[in-house]
């Protein structure tokens, strides 16, 4: 079997994302940029497969500026065999990354579609169910725990209520959540042998996809800020308090 | 003509407040119709409860096998079905709306707003990204149907004096057999509900063990409150995963929230953000938290914990 691993170039989960003065975006001159790490521990998951023989293959990809290789070769490094890179100006909507992944589907016919649960910059938690639907696979989202046998997979689910387990026919598209497993680090000579990984580089055109887009981001802001209260220093005090306030 | 239909979350028994969270949000747009569609296997007493929510007009109760555990799957089509007439399909950004409605959406061809905190109109709208540290406005065109989730911490439920028709409904969609559901393992607990719970005790990794959270329990039963957990807290196997406030675990807004030995990333404040009071309880007195905190106490939390237990009594 062969797995596709989605990845998404996105600002560090370290850095605290500010706003453009003039509402137009946020600042990402000169930030950290890395792998979304819903999308490391999706491709953990397709090693981990590979590792244990249940998969030959592992191939990254991803859609979005030339700067995203960056992303592909560190994924490359961590043990992926391959890379795809669909060039285009920036990061697409949701719907049209999925039609690009589904459009890279139909060139590599895997038996499994990992990606995260979502990016963390927009936050969107979209893409894989609607690759999903684009393809009419099976989809398993928010996935903690993933168990491959006899063309199927058992995937135990995050949900609000607890976890839910569900039996999926593969191929399927998987996205993963925090707790599935924690991703290996990557070690210089495996920087170096990535170099040599074949990584190869599409157009839209090459694809036959066109964007369709849609949605207009008119304006950026900061969030209300919370102002910090008052220290007590005591519980007697803390009770008052809260009381005053008919908390209590 | 701005006629929404919202798809109602429920367990099979009852409707999740989450559902009367998105009425009100429906409301906001100035709608000329709010309808409400419930999929089960016997949506009878759901719709009932459904009809009840102050401002909805119409509910459609569609039933059949397939809707016994609901699965993005099986439900998408039928939702994508039930869409037409209408200009906008909602549901909760739960993981019931997380899970299914995007594969609605791609079903019908059109993209998704995630997460509506706030709605300028019935194309414009406010939307958390960054772990919400920015706050994005985002147009939709207004010629094509407009799939959202509503983020259910920015509103309040409908009331319950509503009388809207009900009727039942057939879908005409392919159901898939690729899916199936397995099993639900749910923490039984007899505590309120800490997604809508008005007071929430929350414990993190600063208790130790899951032994040292019993007493985060007994605070929590001494307030009448629901029990959260930060992220570390879950990881460290304290306590289970629907614990877990914060981004990617529960976003809540109980009247009054108590942290306790929660440091307080990042990404547990972003899930406790519209909280009405915040009360932070740790031992390291520059922990993030005390920056969002209304009253702070920097004390050990196996003092103080038990002393408040104590003065509730």
């Amino acid at each position: 079997m062969k797995i596709l691993v989605c990845l998404k170039r996105v600002v560090d989960y370290n850095v605290r994302v500010k706003v453009k003065p003039d509402g137009s975006g946020v600042i990402t001159d000169g930030v950290k940029m890395s792998i979304n790490p819903f999308d490391e521990i999706a491709l953990e998951e397709a090693l981990r497969i590979k590792e244990r023989g249940d998969a030959e293959e592992v191939v990254v990809v991803t859609a979005g500026p030339g700067d995203a290789r960056q992303q592909l070769r560190t994924g490359l490094a961590m043990g992926a065999d391959r890379a795809v890179l669909v060039k285009v100006d920036e990061a697409p909507l949701p719907l049209d990354a999925a039609r690009v992944l589904k459009a890279l589907v139909d060139r590599e016919e895997p038996g499994m579609v990992l990606m995260g649960k979502q990016a963390i910059d927009d936050d969107a938690n979209q893409t894989g169910q609607m690759l999903a639907a684009l393809l009419d696979w099976p989809q398993a989202t928010f996935v903690s725990k993933l168990e491959l046998a006899d063309g199927k997979a058992q995937c135990t689910r995050e949900v609000d209520a607890g976890l839910e387990t569900i039996e999926v026919d593969l191929p399927a598209v998987v996205t993963t959540d925090l707790r599935l497993n924690e991703p290996r680090y990557v070690k210089l000579p495996e920087i170096m042998k990535a170099k040599k990984k074949p990584l190869d580089e599409l157009t839209l055109d090459d694809l036959g996809v066109e964007f369709s887009g849609g949605l207009e981001a008119v304006k950026y802001e900061p969030p209300p800020k919370r102002e910090a209260g008052v220290k007590v220093e005591s519980v007697a005090e803390l009770v008052d308090k809260l009381k005053e306030k008919g908390l209590l | 003509m701005t006629r929404i239909l919202i798809i109602a979350e429920h367990d099979g028994n009852e409707l999740n407040p989450s559902t009367g969270k998105c009425v009100t949000c429906a409301r906001a747009m100035e709608p000329d119709s709010v309808d409400v569609a419930v999929f089960a296997a016997d949506p009878k007493a759901l719709a009932e409860a459904a009809s009840k929510l102050d401002g909805v007009d119409h509910v459609l109760a569609v039933d059949g096998e397939h809707n016994e555990h609901i699965l993005a799957a099986t439900l998408a089509p039928q939702i994508a079905a039930l869409a037409d007439g209408y200009s906008h399909v909602l549901a909760p950004s739960t993981t019931f709306g997380k899970d299914v409605m995007p594969r609605a959406a791609a079903l019908l061809g059109v993209p998704q707003i995630t997460d509506i905190m706030a709605v300028e109109d019935a194309h414009t709208f406010k939307r958390p990204i960054y772990a919400g540290n920015a706050i994005v406005t985002v147009k939709a065109p207004e010629d094509r149907l407009l799939v959202g989730t509503v983020r259910t911490a920015s509103w309040s439920a409908a009331g319950d004096g509503g009388s809207a028709e009900v009727s039942e409904r057939s879908v005409d969609a392919d159901i898939p057999s690729h899916t199936r559901f397995v099993k639900l393992d749910q923490h039984e607990s007899d505590r309120p509900d800490l997604q809508t719970a008005s007071r929430v005790v929350s414990g993190g990794r600063a208790l130790g063990s899951e032994e040292n959270f019993e007493i985060i329990y007994e605070l929590a039963d001494a307030m009448g409150a629901a029990v959260g957990a930060s992220r570390a807290a879950v990881d460290a196997g304290y306590v289970p995963n629907d614990m877990q406030v914060g981004q990617t675990g529960k976003i809540i807004a109980p009247e009054l929230y108590v942290a306790i030995g929660i440091s307080g990333a990042i990404q547990h404040l972003t899930g406790i953000k519209d909280a009405g009071t915040i009360v932070a309880i740790n031992k390291d007195e520059d922990a993030p938290i005390f920056e969002v905190a209304d009253f702070g106490l920097v004390a050990d939390l196996f003092k103080a914990v038990p002393e408040l237990k104590e003065a509730l009594k």
